[in-house]
């Protein structure tokens, strides 16, 4: 129940904040100036803006949660996986997985970042 | 035609309704979710592979073929699922059919638009010269 929600609240979230960062970047990639500017904004942002890093966590997050409880719904579509037991295991694992691999790219972009 | 017995529930509605294409929705929703599953584990490897993600590193990726074309059709398929998601999630919560359609068509302003611009911005970087 509350996975099968998540999945819609990070497929809007995507949807909207993730394509539009994907747009925004490709564009800016290809210009010769536009990508300093655009790098010069998201590093001015991550000083002095904090909840600008929170979103992007947010949108990395939201990223693996619909991915995993995507998946999640393919084994349901197919009329498996509808146990009690197993059907709340699996929507724990898309969470659990999903903590985990936003952290893991964290980890990593920070630690590259030094 | 008749289904008969074996018929799966979607092989009875697919092309039913006054829409005749519901079914449709429904699977393209599933075909693109799992051509997604394949495109974004490549932008996620190719990213966390790439030496650095400074701008010419990120130029050359994109400029080869292997880059350009799983990043063209992550682009498209992409945009295609965001517009059949946020088409239902509008059918589930706009309950006016006037401001339904208006929501409907927005959004599909908003997904051909953003895919013009995404596919553009990635164009100029494969076609264009290397720094």
């Amino acid at each position: 129940m509350a996975v099968s929600i998540l999945h819609r609240a990070t497929g809007v979230a995507l949807s909207f904040a993730g394509l539009a960062i994907l747009t925004w970047w490709l564009f800016a990639l290809g210009s010769a100036d536009g990508y300093a500017k655009f790098e010069a904004f998201i590093n001015w942002t991550a000083l002095h803006v904090p909840w600008v890093k929170l979103v992007l966590i947010g949108i990395t997050w939201s990223f693996f949660q619909h991915l995993l409880s995507g998946i999640r719904h393919l084994v349901m579509d197919t009329g498996a996986a509808f146990e009690l037991g197993i059907n709340k295991t699996f929507a724990i694992l898309t969470i659990v997985g999903s903590i985990l691999l936003t952290a893991l790219v964290w980890f990593y972009l920070l630690g590259a970042a030094k | 035609m008749s289904l008969g017995e074996s018929a799966t529930p979607l092989g009875k509605v697919r092309g039913l309704g006054s829409a005749h294409h519901g079914g449709e929705h429904w699977l393209t929703e599933r075909v693109t979710s799992i051509a997604l599953l394949f495109l974004g584990a490549w932008l996620l490897a190719s990213l966390l592979l790439l030496p650095k993600l400074d701008q010419r590193t990120l130029v050359e990726w994109l400029h080869a073929p292997s880059g350009a074309i799983p990043m063209a059709l992550l682009i498209v398929v992409g945009f295609r699922h965001a517009l059949d998601g946020m088409k239902v999630v509008v059918d589930d919560y706009v309950h006016e059919e006037g401001s339904r359609f208006l929501w409907n068509i927005l959004l599909l302003f908003l997904a051909v638009g953003g895919g013009a611009i995404a596919l553009f911005g990635l164009a100029r970087i494969s076609f264009g010269a290397l720094a």
